[in-house]
C-alpha cells in the first residue's frame, strides 16, 4: 500500500474512532439524565438520602439548572479535556483512579492475548495436520467446552486447583504484599500473580483461534495457489508457513478485532475474581460503593480501548495480507 | 415437518442437548415440589459438604439447600434467557427489516447504530446500565436485550437484501399489498431459519451473560440465580468447594446444550451447509 494510501487509511479511521468516542460521551451524559432519581445524586454516588446542601452545590457544579442542551454541551466539552468528574467516594478525579489501574489491565489483557493468538494458531495450525485425529477433536470438544462456560467460574475452579488444593500459584492480587521485590525480583513475584488470571481470561479464545486456524487452514490447502506452489516445487514446510498459515491467519486476525470488546469486557470478570488491581476491580468497587462516575469512566475508557485495539488489529491485517504487498 | 426432526436427529450432540435442556425446564418447573420451601431459608448447618445432613449438593454459609437453589435458579436463568432473546429478537428483526428493506439513508442509519453497539464493550455496557437503573428483573432483561440485538439486525438485513428482489416480492408489490404486509407476510417467513438458529444461541449467550451481572451483585435481589451462588461462593472457596462448583455446573450444561440444539437447528434448517462441514 502506498504512503498516501496508508496516510488517508489512517485518517479516515481515526475520524471514525472520535465519532464514535462522542457518540458513548453523549450516551453517558444520557444515563446520568435517564437514571431514576435527580441527576445530582447520580452523579454523588449517593441514592436519594444525600445531604441536601451537597446536592445543592453539585447541582450548580454541573450546570443542572440550565437547559439539557447546554448541559450536553458542557459535558462534552469537560469530558473531552479529561475531566471524566470526581469519585465523591474516594476524592479523587475518576481520571487519576483509571489512570493508576490502568497499567495492571493492559499487562492482563496483552498478555493473555498473545498467550491466546499464540498457542491458539499453533494448536490450531497443528489440528489441520492432522484431521481426523485425537487431537484433532479434542481441539474442537475444548472450543466447545469454552463457549459454554462462563469465565468467572473457569477463573474460580482454577483457583481452587491451583491454589487451593496444589498449593502452586498464588490467587489473589498482583505482587506479595511486603515483600518489598524490586527489578527482577519484583518482576518474577509479580508474573507468578498473573499466571492464573492470563490463563483464566486467555483459555477461551485460545480454544477459539485454535477452531478458526484449523478451518481456514483447511480452507486454504485448497486454494489453486497452493497446488501452484506444490507444482513448482516449492518445499513443503515453506508453504506451510509463506502460503497457508499466511492467509489462513486473515480471519484470525478480523475475529480478534471483533471479539476485542469481549475480550476487555472478560478482563472485568477476570480482575474481580482474582483481585487484580486494573480497571475492571476498579469498576467492581464503584459498582459495590454506587460510584456511578467511576463506572462511566470505566465504560468510556474500556470502549477508547476497544477501538485502538481495533485499529492495531486492522493495522496488523495490512502487514500480513499478501495482497497489500503486491499493491 | 418429519424431515426436519430426522434432520435434527442426525445430529446426535444435538439430541443429547435437547434431553439435558428438557432436564433444566423440569427441574426448573418441579423445584416447589421437590424443595418445597423458600431456597433463601436455612435447611441446616451451614457450609455442609454434599451428602452430609440431608444436603445432595452441601448447604452454603447460611446453611441454605445448595441442591434447591440450583432449582429455583434453573427458572431464573431459563425466564430470563428466553425473555431477553424475544425482546433483542424483536429489536433487531424490526430493525433489520426496515434496514433491509428500506436502504438509502434509513439503512445507512440503523447500520452505523449497530456497528456502535457492535464496537462497545457490551459487557460493561449492561453492567453500567443495570447499575444505574437499580437491579431487578425487567432492568436486566432490558440490558440483556439492548447488548445483544446487533447481530439479528445484521442477519435479517442481509436476508432481507437477497429476498426483496425475488420475484414472489415483487409479485407482491405489483398486486399492490402493503409495506408491512410484505416485510411481515412475503420476506419474514422466508428469513425465518438463520433466526431461529441465531435465537437458540442468543438463548445460551443470554443466559452466560446474566449469570456474570448476578455474579458481580447486580442480580436482582429477590431472585436466586447461579451467578449470585457463585459469587456468593467466591469468597469461601478454601472452606466450601462445593458452593461455586455445582452452580457452575448447572451453568455450563445448560448453556452447552443450547448450544448443541443450535447446531442441531442449524444441520436440520440448512442441510447445504450442514454438509459442507
Amino acid at each position: 500500500m502506498s504512503p498516501l494510501r496508508f496516510l488517508r487509511f489512517l485518517l479516515a479511521r481515526l475520524a471514525k474512532m472520535i465519532v464514535v468516542v462522542f457518540a458513548i460521551i453523549c450516551v453517558n451524559f444520557l444515563l446520568i439524565h435517564a437514571a431514576p432519581g435527580d441527576p445530582a445524586s447520580v452523579i454523588a454516588g449517593q441514592s436519594g438520602a444525600a445531604d441536601a446542601k451537597f446536592v445543592e452545590q453539585l447541582r450548580h457544579e454541573f450546570g443542572l439548572d440550565k437547559p439539557l442542551s447546554t448541559q450536553l454541551w458542557i459535558y462534552v466539552s469537560s469530558v473531552a479535556e479529561g475531566d471524566l468528574g470526581i469519585s465523591h467516594r474516594q476524592q479523587r478525579t475518576v481520571l487519576s483512579l483509571i489512570m493508576e489501574r490502568l497499567p495492571a489491565t493492559l499487562l492482563l489483557t496483552c498478555v493473555a492475548f498473545a498467550f491466546a493468538l499464540m498457542v491458539g494458531i499453533a494448536l490450531g495450525a497443528a489440528a489441520a495436520q492432522r484431521v481426523g485425529t485425537w487431537a484433532d477433536s479434542v481441539i474442537t470438544v475444548m472450543a466447545l467446552a469454552f463457549y459454554a462456560t462462563p469465565i468467572f467460574w473457569v477463573g474460580l475452579m482454577l483457583v481452587l486447583v491451583f491454589s487451593v488444593w496444589l498449593g502452586w500459584l498464588p490467587s489473589f492480587g498482583m505482587n506479595t504484599v511486603g515483600a518489598d521485590l524490586h527489578g527482577w525480583a519484583a518482576m518474577a513475584d509479580t508474573a507468578q500473580y498473573l499466571v492464573l488470571p492470563a490463563l483464566t481470561l486467555g483459555l477461551f479464545y485460545l480454544a477459539v483461534y485454535a477452531r478458526l486456524t484449523r478451518s481456514a487452514m483447511l480452507d486454504v490447502a485448497g486454494e489453486d495457489y497452493i497446488k501452484t506452489a506444490r507444482a513448482k516445487g516449492v518445499p513443503e514446510g515453506r508453504i506451510l508457513r509463506r502460503h497457508i498459515l499466511r492467509n489462513a491467519l486473515l480471519p484470525v486476525v478480523t475475529l480478534a478485532g471483533i471479539q476485542a470488546g469481549q475480550l476487555i469486557g472478560g478482563s472485568v470478570l477476570v480482575e474481580t475474581v482474582f483481585a487484580w488491581p486494573g480497571i475492571g476491580r476498579l469498576a467492581f468497587d464503584a459498582l459495590l460503593a454506587r460510584d456511578y462516575q467511576v463506572l462511566l469512566g470505566v465504560f468510556l475508557t474500556t470502549s477508547i480501548l476497544v477501538l485502538v485495539f481495533n485499529l492495531l488489529t486492522d493495522l496488523l491485517y495490512l502487514v500480513i495480507d499478501p495482497r497489500m504487498q503486491a499493491q | 415437518m418429519r424431515s426436519f426432526a430426522r434432520a435434527f436427529a442426525r445430529n446426535r450432540g444435538a439430541v443429547v442437548g435437547l434431553a439435558v435442556l428438557v432436564l433444566v425446564a423440569l427441574v426448573a418447573a418441579l423445584a416447589p415440589v421437590l424443595f418445597p420451601f423458600s431456597p433463601w431459608d436455612m435447611q441446616g448447618a451451614p457450609f455442609a459438604p454434599p451428602g452430609d445432613e440431608g444436603f445432595l449438593l452441601g448447604s452454603d454459609s447460611l446453611g441454605r439447600d445448595v441442591a434447591a437453589d440450583i432449582a429455583y435458579g434453573a427458572s431464573v436463568s431459563l425466564l430470563i434467557g428466553a425473555v431477553s432473546t424475544a425482546a433483542a429478537l424483536l429489536l433487531g428483526v424490526v430493525l433489520g427489516a426496515v434496514a433491509g428493506y428500506a436502504s438509502g439513508l434509513v439503512d445507512d442509519i440503523i447500520m452505523r447504530v449497530t456497528e456502535f453497539f457492535q464496537t462497545v464493550p457490551s459487557f460493561i455496557l449492561a453492567v453500567v446500565l443495570v447499575a444505574i437503573f437499580t437491579p431487578s428483573l425487567s432492568s436486566i432483561v432490558a440490558a440483556i436485550a439492548l447488548v445483544s440485538w446487533p447481530p439479528v439486525t445484521r442477519v435479517v438485513r442481509a436476508e432481507f437484501l437477497t429476498l426483496r428482489t425475488r420475484e414472489f416480492v415483487q409479485a407482491a408489490e405489483v398486486l399492490g399489498r402493503s409495506r408491512t404486509a410484505i416485510i411481515f407476510r412475503e420476506i419474514l417467513p422466508n428469513a425465518l431459519s438463520p433466526i431461529i438458529v441465531l435465537a437458540s444461541l442468543m438463548v445460551a449467550s443470554a443466559i452466560l451473560l446474566e449469570s456474570a451481572l448476578s455474579f458481580l451483585g447486580l442480580g436482582d435481589p429477590n431472585l436466586m440465580s447461579w451467578g449470585f451462588m457463585i459469587g456468593a461462593g467466591r469468597s469461601v472457596i478454601r472452606l466450601a468447594w462445593w458452593m461455586s462448583v455445582f452452580p457452575g455446573l448447572a451453568i455450563f450444561l445448560t448453556v452447552l446444550a443450547l448450544n448443541l440444539v443450535g447446531e442441531g437447528l442449524n444441520d436440520a434448517l440448512n442441510p447445504r451447509l450442514a454438509r459442507r462441514r
